[in-house]
């Protein structure tokens, strides 16, 4: 009994803890950042190095590099975790080498990601310093996670499903588009918001593809600066950047919140609408 | 209805890239710099490449950072066309062009509670040799002294060891920096360290109650006045690079660069203009 | 199950698509070989091991200070995030009221989605002077240590709660029927049944604390030693890269070719590792 009471008194210590310490983080942040933050902040350029002015070239070469990440792995990702689930119930040999190297892939440093995309895209393939350049190497990392979390929404949808369209007769390409996916789309979307939010807070991959250019982007051939990669520079390279840095940082984490905010509702809605549609259907 | 709405932001969304997606079409008239280099440098020069943009709307300039050497690297292979290097070019490198635009010193900084005002030549080398150990023998505190040294492959590193007569193997730190402001935060955390960094960034920041106080050098006071005049030892060249005889927009920028017209650039950024 | 002509269309799309993801990991592991070969092909590989020193521009390569650093600091953070995470999953599952639960919970996600560079900036800025205090020089394997910690708690309490949750109810109601207190619940039942989640989030954290890169960057001190004690500092193979990368040229920017790839050749053990434990513990 004294144990059980031990236990909870250390629980609950342990709660507080990190409670605490996280809000001094976030306190810091705020306190620090708030106060440079407002609407011109939000739609300027940077100026004098970053200690004037605003940061809306940096915000829009990070949502193109962030967009065209996902724009690339999404895709990829779904087909790969449809095959993985869908496809390949005899682990074929094919499957075990794929998830083999998903693991791997999943393990892989972003700085090593940083260095295969300097290597690859921006020296091999010509991209140079590009958003370009620095979404693909993003989409390279973010893989994983999209594809782990499309795995498990897939595996959790009930065979029941399965059953009822093959004994219908549907073909499984109907029944994945119509009811699998649908059902699995809380954990697509998590799995999205996931790879948003790592590509968002991204720097070391970042610093040797996308570069530092702190323009507005024409395309996406230019370089363009990441917000991550900005708030690192304001803080180790500009003297007096603190502050902006801070209000750098405080702009990141609302938009990280935001996203999730807006895409949890989203998928909720979403399952809510299919869900009876299609049972409705059946 | 709910997959006709989907359908209709999503052709939004690409309508909206597409803009981003495709390069513009007039593209044969807009000119394309580069320039790579000092990490020293690039924010000077991403002030001037904008200013200059604003003068000349069909030039586009990308700065990136990376470090002198880096940088000439880059102009050597054509990979940009303007290097920038916060040093001279060595004798292995005298077939490039060099144009000074700006000076720039290297300051020992100490934190500002460390009651040493000065050190002498001796004192720095056999504080970084490890044979002064403690702030006590140099009339200090008595503490451990934090040996603070820039990471390989920086010029500040390579001006520091040359003026000095120093090897980098024999340098015995406690603390390796990449960039400047991490090495003005690391010395204004801690009472005891030792550092050096760029004189204009430092007095900034002790300007700005930070925690930091710069010495003077072989009797000097290190500030971007005595920069200016040449009389403080170990200051520095800010150079753009080019591997030949600059031409068109190339030389219209350099000749930009390094005028009158962005010495108030020059000044925001803590670094000296060149003499006109 | 025979297919039909639509699906052997999809298969073979999906087929496509999954060597395509699959072949990115063998793109990266090609592209470390060639770009570290100039140096691997004149001069010995024995040379990353047996140099003196770390000075790539005299020509001295010795890397294993950086292979310590990088399995020191990811060991401390685990030893540290492990038992706090899953004190803190506990926390939210079992021990909170639900609205406390629910609030918790957001702020442990909020804290996942931080930015690194934010960690390090708040490590460099207030923890390291903190700990100069206690012992200097502030920035060392100790001040790593906190901050990767901290980076990879929010990780490993996320992963262990969504184990908990799993866990059956029926579980649960075994145990209050056995009259079981509620640490004898967790301690006997439901941390064994969520063990495999555990280890997942173990994992997780793992992998994000042997590869962060900037924050570890801002707070180590990055001097190429063995450390001595934990408040020396040290320098991990993926701080090297991203400090040195952008000035190296020529064999330096080889060698951290090489150091990274030495961090991927650490990744696969760790991995590897993963899975004996894993296959152990399903065959046991």
């Amino acid at each position: 009994m004294l144990k059980n009471k031990l236990a909870t008194l250390l629980i609950y210590l342990v709660a507080v803890l990190i409670t605490v310490t996280f809000i001094c983080i976030l306190a810091d942040i705020i306190i620090h950042g708030f106060s440079q933050i407002s609407w011109g902040y939000l739609t300027e350029s940077p100026s004098d190095a970053g200690r004037a002015g605003g940061i809306a070239p940096i915000i829009v070469s990070t949502a193109l590099i962030v967009f065209l990440a996902i724009i690339i792995a999404a895709p990829l990702g779904l087909a790969t975790a449809i095959l993985l689930t869908e496809f390949a119930q005899q682990k074929t040999i094919f499957a075990g080498f794929v998830e083999r190297c998903l693991d791997v892939l999943a393990s892989v440093p972003s700085i090593v990601f940083g260095l295969f995309g300097n290597a690859f895209f921006s020296l091999y393939l010509g991209l140079g310093f590009s958003i370009l350049s620095g979404g693909l190497t993003l989409a390279c990392m973010v893989l994983p996670i999209l594809i782990r979390t499309a795995v498990e929404g897939l595996r959790a949808t009930p065979d029941d499903y399965r059953f009822s369209a093959a004994a219908l007769g549907i073909t499984r390409t109907t029944a994945l588009v119509h009811l699998l996916l649908p059902t699995a789309m809380p954990a697509i979307v998590a799995g999205l918001i996931l790879g948003i939010g790592r590509a968002m807070a991204e720097t070391a991959a970042l610093i040797f593809t996308s570069g530092y250019v702190d323009r507005m982007p024409d395309s996406v051939f230019d370089s363009g600066r990441s917000l991550s990669i900005h708030i690192y520079d304001l803080s180790m390279n500009v003297a007096g950047g603190d502050s902006k840095a801070h209000a750098a940082a405080l702009v990141l984490i609302v938009m990280l919140l935001i996203i999730n905010a807006i895409s949890m509702g989203l998928a909720k809605h979403w399952q809510k609408n299919r869900i009876i549609s299609n049972e409705i259907i059946i | 209805m709910k997959q006709f709405s989907l359908f209709i932001i999503l052709l939004l969304t690409l309508s909206i890239s597409w803009g981003y997606f495709s390069e513009n079409s007039d593209k044969s008239e807009v000119k394309k710099l580069v320039l790579t280099g000092s990490s020293t440098v690039a924010p000077l020069l991403a002030e001037i490449a904008k200013r200059f943009e604003s003068l000349n709307p069909n030039v586009r300039i990308d700065v990136q950072t990376g470090g002198s050497s880096r940088g000439i690297n880059d102009v050597r292979a054509r990979v940009s066309d303007i290097g920038m290097a916060s040093r001279s070019l060595r004798l292995s490198e005298s077939e490039l062009f060099s144009f000074n635009i700006a000076l720039d010193g290297i300051s020992i900084i100490v934190n500002n509670t460390n009651p040493v005002t000065s050190l002498d030549k001796q004192q720095i080398i056999d504080i970084y040799k490890g044979k002064i150990v403690n702030w006590q023998q140099l009339g200090g505190q008595d503490a451990t002294i934090i040996v603070v040294n820039k990471a390989e492959g920086r010029s500040t590193l390579e001006l520091f060891l040359h003026y000095f007569g120093l090897q980098n193997t024999e340098l015995k730190p406690h603390v390796i920096i990449g960039d400047n402001q991490q090495g003005i935060k690391t010395v204004a955390g801690n009472p005891h360290a030792i550092g050096y960094v760029s004189v204009g960034s430092a007095e900034y920041e002790a300007g700005h109650q930070v925690a930091i106080k710069l010495l003077p050098l072989d009797g000097i006071i290190a500030s971007v006045e005595n920069v200016r005049n040449q009389t403080f030892p170990l200051s520095r060249p800010l150079n753009l690079i080019t591997q030949q005889q600059p031409t068109g927009i190339i030389k219209d920028f350099i000749a930009y660069a390094s005028s009158e017209q962005v010495a108030d650039l020059i000044k925001s950024q803590y670094f000296v203009p060149v003499a006109h | 199950m025979s297919l039909s002509r639509t699906d052997q269309h999809l298969v073979v799309g999906l087929r496509l698509c999954a060597l395509l993801v699959a072949s990115i990991v063998l793109l990266v592991f090609l592209f470390l070989l060639t770009e570290s070969w100039p140096i691997l092909n004149h001069i010995s590989w024995s040379r990353f091991f047996t140099d003196h020193s770390w000075h790539p521009v005299q020509g001295f390569y010795n890397i294993t200070p950086m292979l310590s650093a990088t399995l020191l600091t990811t060991l401390g953070a685990l030893i540290l995030a492990t038992p706090l995470g899953i004190a803190s999953a506990l926390f939210s599952r079992y021990y909170a009221p639900s609205f406390v639960a629910t609030w918790y919970r957001r702020l442990i996600e909020l804290l996942a989605g931080i930015p690194s560079v934010v960690y390090g900036f708040w490590g460099l800025t207030t923890l390291a002077p903190l700990i100069a205090n206690l012992h200097p020089p502030g920035v060392s394997l100790f001040t790593a240590i906190l901050v990767l910690a901290l980076m990879i708690l929010p990780t490993i309490a996320l992963t262990v709660e969504a184990a908990l949750i799993s866990v059956p109810n029926a579980y649960h109601s075994g145990a209050v029927a056995l009259g079981m207190s509620r640490w004898s619940m967790i301690i006997a039942i439901v941390l064994p049944a969520a063990q495999s989640g555990i280890v997942s989030g173990i994992m997780l954290g793992a992998s994000r604390a042997i590869g962060e890169t900037m924050a570890v960057l801002m707070v180590a001190g990055n001097v190429v030693q063995h450390p001595h004690s934990v408040f020396d500092s040290v320098r991990t193979l993926t701080a090297n890269i991203a400090l040195e990368m952008a000035y190296a040229m020529g064999d330096h920017r080889a060698a951290l070719f090489v150091s990274g790839l030495a961090l991927m050749i650490m990744v696969l053990g760790f991995i590897s590792l993963a899975e004996l434990f894993k296959w152990k513990s399903s065959y046991a």
